[in-house]
């Protein structure tokens, strides 16, 4: 009786189960670092290589100069600057120079602007950047509660990328799976698990609960907990897209073993709540309204605008950039807030539209009447 | 040098098939011509076949098929038809059962009626296959241990599947088909009644399930040690005992002073078998239906640890 061929075979077999569905495991070395109360088992698990390629990816660029804040201003000198006019000359170009490398680095400000005229509207990426730029402002002056001091500029989302790497959309892929398919398969926008693939649409741009625990240990006739186990996977789908999206577990902002009390709760917990409202205040008000400015290829299968995640700035690391701000360089640009006006985008006609915004009505019809900052319940 | 070693079964039985006694006038045949097969030989019995299928269990493996087929092409459909997607995406296809809006009524085939039809055969299959198993066992003048050992598994699974369902009002907290799917319920299920961990019925399956694992341990390690002394032939040592249980018994009364014994050992591993998934259904009946936030019960109850607060300033912002 030859013993080595059973054990040849045992191994072999482990081996192919391994390689198979072991294709993304965090492999030793990973770095454990306890961040809650002993004995609650809350340690933040980080495999090692994958770090070191996380803090090479994520390191701030330097500002192209240094602005000089004195002379006229951008809106004496220049046609049609709609947000930006109360920057000086120079504030003015090292913010052009400074979002050139950050969004089209290749292109150069081609990307955005007709170089007969860069006063023109007509391409549509300046008409999207421009919004974008608001929206940048709005987070740093409103949005302190998640940003902190550090902020955003266009670099945290953009990368030197047109489109930031990670975004989301309505996701009915594929067809023809049944009406209610919320396990079509891998979740793209969920983790990679096989959760409700599109319950990101519930949660960062519908205002769906959140929260599904009841209070009571027993069941309270008088008031029904309408969440059932179906609710709580969507839920779990939605901490699924920000654990991926921010590289940790769940412990960083919960304690386990009661997942809803919050005197057991990281104050990690309390930036991320306010991280998924102003997530969805973003889509609902900065990414919906301009819907109709991009052209088709840009939009999602559905049609649908893409749309913010948390893992659109954060790209992986709990911090993004690792907590390193830019904001110093860009003062006036992008910690002000300019005016706020938005334009009805649907009037948009990509390569005619000279100027968008002066003399168009504030109010859109694809636009929310109401944000979500004020009745933000979750 | 092996010839102590149990890894594989050695010695095999190769001579003309045991047939087994003959049937009684209203049973159908076994079927299938028996073979012997040296490679199955190592690990089991080395006789293939015949098999007694009968009406019971033709029903059950048609039943059975219809469910598997049900759950499969909807979690084909679920890839577009795509096959490469099939096999890529297997483990984290599903069949959901209905939204909890349709109640205990029939939803729609893709809105989860597909989920009920295949529920219904997969079940109706398991109960066939339950009734084949109490009455072969009666025929071959057997004990019945095995059926009700299996029975008490089907309460589980009715437990997740029908009987807690009807209690909560609607099927949507059921228990989906597919790999990552009814993993993730799973979890969700936990998570969403307040932490199954402080459910006691789940402390006590868990006991059993443990304690399961330990017996099983225990006795096949007992008995592949005596194995050199025949300590597999244990039916005849339960009323001759040999050397080999006589060490065997001697071995755990010298290492824990009490000692099961060849019959008693084989109730342990029964009982603690068949409480696993007793209790454990009792814990997932009364979740929901009776206590809807375990952790809560638990605080109320005694059971949770305190922990010193440790983060003060952290409140609820919805609150504020």
């Amino acid at each position: 009786m030859q013993l080595w061929i059973p054990f040849a075979a045992s191994a072999g077999t482990l081996l192919a189960i391994a390689s198979f569905v072991g294709a993304d495991w965090d492999a030793p070395p990973v770095e454990s670092v306890q961040i809650g109360y002993r004995g609650t088992g809350m340690y933040l698990e980080k495999d090692i290589e994958k770090e070191k390629a996380l803090m090479a990816a994520n390191v701030v660029p330097e500002a192209p100069w240094e602005a000089d804040p004195e002379g006229d201003r951008a809106s004496e000198l220049y046609e049609n600057v709609q947000v930006l006019g109360d920057l000086s000359d120079d504030q003015f170009n090292q913010f052009m120079a400074a979002i050139t490398e950050w969004i089209s680095p290749e292109e150069g400000c081609e990307y955005c602007h007709n170089a007969e005229n860069f006063a023109s509207d007509e391409v549509y990426t300046k008409v999207v950047a421009r919004r974008m730029i608001q929206m940048n402002q709005t987070i740093n002056v409103d949005w302190g509660d998640h940003v902190g001091d550090v902020g955003v500029t266009c670099y945290t989302c953009h990368r030197g990328q047109h489109i930031p790497a990670n975004y989301w959309y309505d996701d009915q892929e594929p067809k023809p799976a049944s009406a209610m398919s919320r396990h079509g398969g891998v979740g793209k926008f969920v983790g990679n698990t096989s959760m409700p693939q599109n319950a990101l649409m519930d949660y960062l741009l519908e205002d769906k609960p959140i929260r599904v625990h009841s209070l009571t240990a027993l069941p309270d006739p008088n008031s029904p907990n309408p969440a059932g186990t179906k609710e709580t996977e969507s839920t779990w789908a939605l901490m699924m897209h920000m654990s991926e999206g921010l590289g940790v577990n769940c412990v960083t902002c919960h304690n386990s073993r009661a997942f809803n009390d919050w005197d057991q709760s990281p104050p990690q917990r309390v930036t991320a709540w306010h991280g998924i409202n102003m997530t969805r205040a973003l889509n609902l008000d900065y990414m919906v309204g301009l819907t109709p400015v991009f052209p088709e290829n840009r939009l999602g299968p559905e049609g649908d605008v893409l749309k913010i995640g948390c893992s659109t700035c954060h790209n992986g690391v709990q911090k993004p950039l690792y907590g390193v701000s830019m904001l110093q360089d860009y003062v006036d640009a992008l910690d002000k807030k300019g005016p706020t006006d938005v334009p009805d985008f649907s009037t948009y006609v990509p390569g005619q539209t000279q100027i968008m915004g002066a003399g168009t009505p504030a109010q859109s019809s694809a636009l929310p009447l109401q944000t979500t900052v004020a009745d933000a319940g979750n | 040098m092996t010839q102590y070693q149990n890894i594989l079964t050695i010695v095999q039985i190769n001579g003309p098939a045991e047939e087994g006694m003959p049937l009684p006038k209203d049973d159908s045949p076994r079927t299938g011509t028996p073979v012997m097969s040296r490679l199955l030989g190592w690990f089991g019995n080395a006789q293939i076949g015949p098999i007694y299928l009968g009406y019971l269990g033709t029903l059950s493996l048609v039943f059975g098929l219809i469910a598997f087929e049900i759950i499969g092409l909807n979690m084909w459909a679920s890839v577009g038809w795509d096959p490469i997607q099939f096999v890529r995406q297997l483990f984290w296809l599903g069949l959901e059962p209905p939204p909890a809006e349709y109640g205990l009524s029939m939803p729609p085939l893709n809105e989860g009626g597909w989920w009920l039809i295949a529920g219904f055969f997969l079940t109706a299959s398991i109960l066939l296959w339950w009734v084949r198993v109490y009455r072969r066992a009666r025929q071959l003048e057997m004990g019945t241990h095995v059926a009700w050992a299996f029975a008490s598994a089907i309460w589980l699974f009715l437990v997740l599947g029908f009987i807690r369902p009807i209690l909560m009002g609607n099927f949507s907290e059921a228990v989906p088909f597919g790999i990552f799917p009814h993993l993730d319920w799973t979890a969700a299920f936990s998570i969403r009644y307040g932490n199954l961990y402080y459910n006691p019925f789940h402390c006590l399956s868990i006991v059993f399930l443990y304690g399961s694992v330990l017996l099983f341990a225990m006795h096949g390690a007992t008995i592949l040690a005596v194995g050199k002394y025949g300590g597999e032939r244990e039916l005849e040592q339960i009323t001759d005992r040999g050397t080999a249980s006589e060490r065997a018994a001697l071995f755990w009364r010298w290492t824990m002073g009490f000692n099961a014994t060849m019959e008693s050992v084989h109730r342990w591993a029964w009982w603690f078998a068949i409480l696993t998934p007793l209790t454990g259904g009792i814990g997932i009946l009364l979740t929901g239906t009776v206590v809807d936030n375990w952790y809560l019960w638990g605080i109320e109850h005694g059971i949770v640890a305190p922990l010193p607060d440790i983060y003060p300033d952290v409140v609820d912002p919805a609150a504020q």
